[in-house]
């Protein structure tokens, strides 16, 4: 019996450690392939690591070749904006949609559900025509505009709001606060938890962003990392090494962001979280 | 009671606030966005669908009818792209939901490590595609690559995976399962978890054994969680785009051999200039997406009953 249950647990680790070195390869191929030399790159089989771990110069070749350091700090000011605007518009949104009564709400709040399932990439011509009219194209501020309210987020929110007891609305109305102080003041820190995922799951949905961005944006100044990435691999020649560099410069700040905050974009994600 | 007390105190506020117009307030940031971005155009796109000779910016066109439809429905181009995202989603979301039931099965028991486990099979999610989708450009190389140096210790001969037009869409699947299934294993696992730990203390009792206690308690009790998780797979795997332009530099494949639904929308909006056609396959995007959302709605009324 004892005999049995060993052999279990080894399926077990075996099986998930097995697992877990597939899904986690790419990134390290990644990094390693970044720390090759030119003379690494060319040995096959490939080299399971490079021949030296501080081998940074690809990283300052690539830096040299395209402005990555631009297109990082246009992707940081695109994600920020993008999660502050829709985060406020969300919350106000929520808010009205759970605590507030008005004419046609529930009409209006179903018209919102039947349009979650609209794909945004069926919207891109009139989007496109909409803002070339408003003469942004090829600006930071194209990248932030479309996506100021988004109705799932606000549905998430909404339902939050909603398990939040109305006994509290009323004694906080009773002793004078206003609507705007209210929620503000109370429901905003109660629901601080799912406030959080919804700015995770937004942020790495941004900064990700890529087929907009693509048909929007054509100055090297205006591009994001994945964007800029993209045009690095097309009109930088083919240097792989380089590109190796240039996409863990990308993904980087995400993984970051993953291993700090694991839980909450984890628990995201178990509640229907991140589109695609 | 309480709502007695508050419309008394109406009157002593000033502004905008308090009145009946308040909730317009709140609403406006979030309506002026959706119907702007969302609900315009996707009302716009139907109409720009049935005009033909559509231009961009003066909205002029020659005929109003199903012309574009026609079209898209005779072009080799479109065809393609719709037997390319069928055979994606056709392969992408079996395979992945069952790896990744097994994966989820296995993190949901008592093992020592979960945080790295964890780590390592959700990281694939929050990063780039374009970004990662350039190392499985290396990973597929056929020279140089490190799949077909694993291959080849099993005796297989070199495969051109990007060259080859023929094996371009299994580059395609493999990439594509390996990025769904983060994404599959957390709603699978937190599906797991929802089951009542009970029915494993009675069947233990009973004696059953943990092969049966999978196949009797778990699958039969997962099941509408995994029609839900292979419906939303579908839908997003049906959308197939971005992991085009890493692996192919832009381009449908080697040989303009690997259009799907989205990469056909961009073709005929971005290259081609063919508004009214990329209009058109939009909305058999959308009936396709649509037809996949009612089915889940169904799904998720039947598991209401568990």
């Amino acid at each position: 019996m004892r005999f049995h249950f060993d052999i279990k647990k080894f399926f077990v680790y075996f099986f998930l450690i097995l697992g877990a070195l597939i899904m986690i390869f790419p990134f390290y191929w990644m990094i390693v392939n970044s720390l090759k030399t030119a003379q690494d790159m060319t040995a096959y089989p490939p080299t399971w690591v490079p021949s030296n771990w501080f081998n940074f110069d690809n990283y300052i070749e690539a830096f040299n070749k395209a402005p990555f350091g631009i297109y990082f700090i246009n992707s940081v000011i695109v994600t920020i904006s993008c999660v502050i605007i829709t985060t406020f518009t969300t919350i106000l949104g929520a808010f009205a949609f759970s605590r507030l009564k008005f004419k046609g709400r529930d009409l209006i709040f179903s018209l919102m559900l039947g349009l979650m399932m609209v794909p945004f990439e069926m919207l891109v011509i009139t989007n496109y025509t909409t803002v070339a009219k408003l003469g942004l194209i090829d600006t930071l501020a194209v990248l932030i505009l479309p996506f100021t309210s988004s109705i799932f987020y606000t549905y998430i929110l909404r339902n939050f709001f909603l398990s939040i007891p109305d006994s509290l609305y009323y004694s906080a109305r009773i002793d004078g606060a206003s609507n705007w102080k209210y929620l503000w003041r109370i429901m905003v820190p109660i629901a601080k938890p799912s406030l959080m995922t919804i700015t995770l799951l937004n942020a790495i949905t941004c900064w990700n962003s890529f087929f907009w961005t693509l048909l929007v944006i054509n100055n090297d100044v205006n591009r994001t990392l994945p964007y800029g990435l993209y045009a690095f691999m097309t009109e930088g020649g083919s240097d792989t090494k380089l590109m190796m560099a240039a996409a863990t410069f990308t993904v980087l700040p995400m993984i970051i962001l993953f291993l700090f905050a694991r839980k909450y974009i984890v628990n995201g994600v178990a509640r229907g979280g991140l589109k695609g | 009671m309480a709502e007695a007390v508050l419309k008394s105190k109406k009157r002593s506020s000033s502004g905008i606030f308090n009145t009946k117009w308040e909730p317009l307030i709140y609403l406006a940031p979030f309506l002026i966005g959706v119907i702007i971005f969302t609900l315009y155009p996707f009302f716009n796109i139907i109409l720009i669908s049935f005009k033909e000779g559509y231009r961009q910016m003066t909205g002029a066109f020659q005929s109003f009818g199903f012309d574009n439809y026609v079209h898209i429905f005779t072009d080799p181009y479109f065809i393609n792209a719709l037997k390319n995202t069928a055979m994606y989603v056709g392969f992408v979301v079996p395979i992945s939901t069952a790896l990744s039931l097994f994966f989820a099965n296995l993190l949901n028991q008592k093992i020592k490590g979960i945080g790295i486990f964890q780590t390592a099979f959700f990281l694939p999610m929050v990063t780039s595609v374009t970004a990662i989708g350039l190392v499985w450009k290396l990973m597929f190389n056929d020279r140089i690559g490190v799949i077909n140096a694993m291959l080849g210790l099993f005796g297989v001969e070199r495969i051109e995976w990007l060259l080859d037009p023929a094996m371009n869409i299994w580059a395609l699947i493999i990439y594509g399962i390996w990025n769904m299934m983060p994404f599959t294993i957390i709603i699978l696992l937190s599906g797991l978890q929802n089951i009542d730990p009970l029915y494993y203390t009675a069947a233990k009792v009973d004696g059953a054994s943990s092969r049966k206690q999978f196949f009797r308690i778990t699958v039969p009790l997962l099941a509408p969680t995994i029609g839900l998780t292979c419906i939303i797979n579908m839908i997003s795997a049906s959308k197939v785009f971005g992991e085009l332009f890493p692996l192919f530099s832009g381009r449908p494949g080697t040989a303009y051999n690997l259009f799907t639904m989205v990469y056909y929308i961009y073709y005929e909006f971005n290259v081609a200039r063919h508004l009214g056609y990329a209009a058109a396959a939009s909305i058999i995007l959308f009936i396709i997406v649509f037809v996949f959302t009612m089915i889940q709605l169904y799904v998720q009324r039947r598991w209401r009953y568990y």
